[in-house]
């Protein structure tokens, strides 16, 4: 056992019983009657020393806990610069991450914008070529007299091909909007448009330029002369607006099959 | 439990003073506090071992926390600052366990 750090052992100054304490018992009792109040000098200046012990303690850990650079040594100041550079790599390699991430982010929301707004087009345009969507704009309006009920599917055909010819881009024949299957046959009252009954007088409305539509229908020899030769007559109004609106239901074909193509 | 009550005072004491250590005394101060923690265990000790003196312990305090400084100091001055405090930080501990150990066979015979 090494001997206490105090100095050599006064037994004459020491308390009434010098021996150490045998049992446990006997040290508490000790330390017990060692630490109760009492007014000595002892305690006096144990309680002095104390004091200013708790305060050093304190004054030492507020230090540390203060304390900058400008104390540490030279290896804790290599430690700390090498953490730092290595936290400030690993930062800079994650800001070059997520700014390429919001490059991406950015270019990719641009490209759906994009792609949504040409598919979108694209639905309008072959909307209108379908009849599955109406359509409205500058047009002409040809009224077909037909009184004798002579005009057949083959001239209302012709005007259609007339009309389309002069760049028209929607038609309707009454209220049967006609697209790239429709189909046109002569009947009792008088014309069926893809099995739609239609009578006369036959009102055509065609989106398109108006002043080349309404020459196309007057070209000598063409479909208006056509038709006063049956018996009938046309009448023609330009519209700023037209409308369009007759609309066919979409069905899907039976025998032909889109040819596969490679997918962008 | 006169001195515990010092002890206690003087923390209370320095929390609300927030002293702030003077730059002379910078690198000597927690050494001294090691120290004198020294010191205090070894009257602990002392007193279970029958033998405790009030004199001895405030001899041997002041003069553990002036050898430690005294170390420090000429430590800095030879160049061997960092060693030699580190020297005096480890024989202080060793010396606190020791005592403590001493103190627990005392109290609780284990």
């Amino acid at each position: 056992m090494t001997t206490p750090p105090a100095d050599p052992r006064p037994a004459d100054q020491g308390p009434a019983d010098p021996r150490p304490a045998a049992d446990p018992q006997r040290a508490w009792r000790r330390l017990l009657r060692a630490g109760s109040p009492r007014r000595t000098r002892a305690n006096a200046l144990a309680m002095l020393l104390a004091g200013a012990l708790g305060f050093a303690i304190i004054a030492q850990v507020r230090q540390t806990s203060i304390e900058g650079l400008d104390n540490l040594r030279e290896d804790e100041l290599v430690r700390i610069f090498a953490g730092v550079d290595q936290n400030g790599d690993r930062l800079t390699e994650e800001i070059r991450g997520l700014e390429s991430s919001l490059a991406r982010l950015r270019s990719q929301s641009t490209n759906e914008a994009e792609a949504q707004r040409a598919a979108r087009q694209r639905l309008d345009a072959l909307g209108i070529l379908a009849g599955t969507a109406p359509a409205t704009g500058p047009g002409i309006v040809l009224t077909i007299s037909d009184p004798d009920r002579k005009v057949t599917g083959t001239v209302m055909l012709d005007v259609i091909q007339e009309l389309r010819d002069a760049g028209a881009e929607a038609i309707q024949v009454g209220d049967a909007r006609v697209v790239a299957n429709t189909w046109f046959t002569k009947t009792p009252e008088g014309i069926g448009v893809s099995g739609t009954q239609e009578r006369p007088p036959y009102v055509v409305k065609a989106i398109g330029d108006a002043n080349t539509l309404a020459g196309a229908l007057e070209i000598p020899g063409g479909v208006s002369a056509t038709i006063r030769s049956l018996g009938g007559s046309t009448d023609t109004t330009i519209e700023d607006r037209v409308d369009v609106d007759a609309l066919l239901s979409l069905t899907p074909p039976q025998y032909a099959r889109p040819v596969p193509t490679s997918t962008p | 439990m006169i001195p515990a009550i010092g002890l206690a005072l003087g923390i209370i004491i320095g929390l609300l003073l927030q002293p702030a250590v003077p730059l002379w005394l910078q690198p000597y101060l927690p050494i001294a506090v090691i120290a004198a923690l020294d010191a205090v265990f070894g009257a602990v000790r002392a007193i279970l071992d029958g033998i405790f003196d009030d004199k001895v312990f405030v001899v041997s305090f002041l003069s553990n926390v002036v050898v430690a400084a005294f170390i420090v100091f000429l430590g800095d001055k030879l160049g061997v600052g960092a060693q030699l405090s580190t020297g005096v930080v480890v024989v202080l501990g060793v010396r606190i366990f020791s005592n403590v150990a001493a103190i627990r066979r005392h109290l609780f015979n284990a």
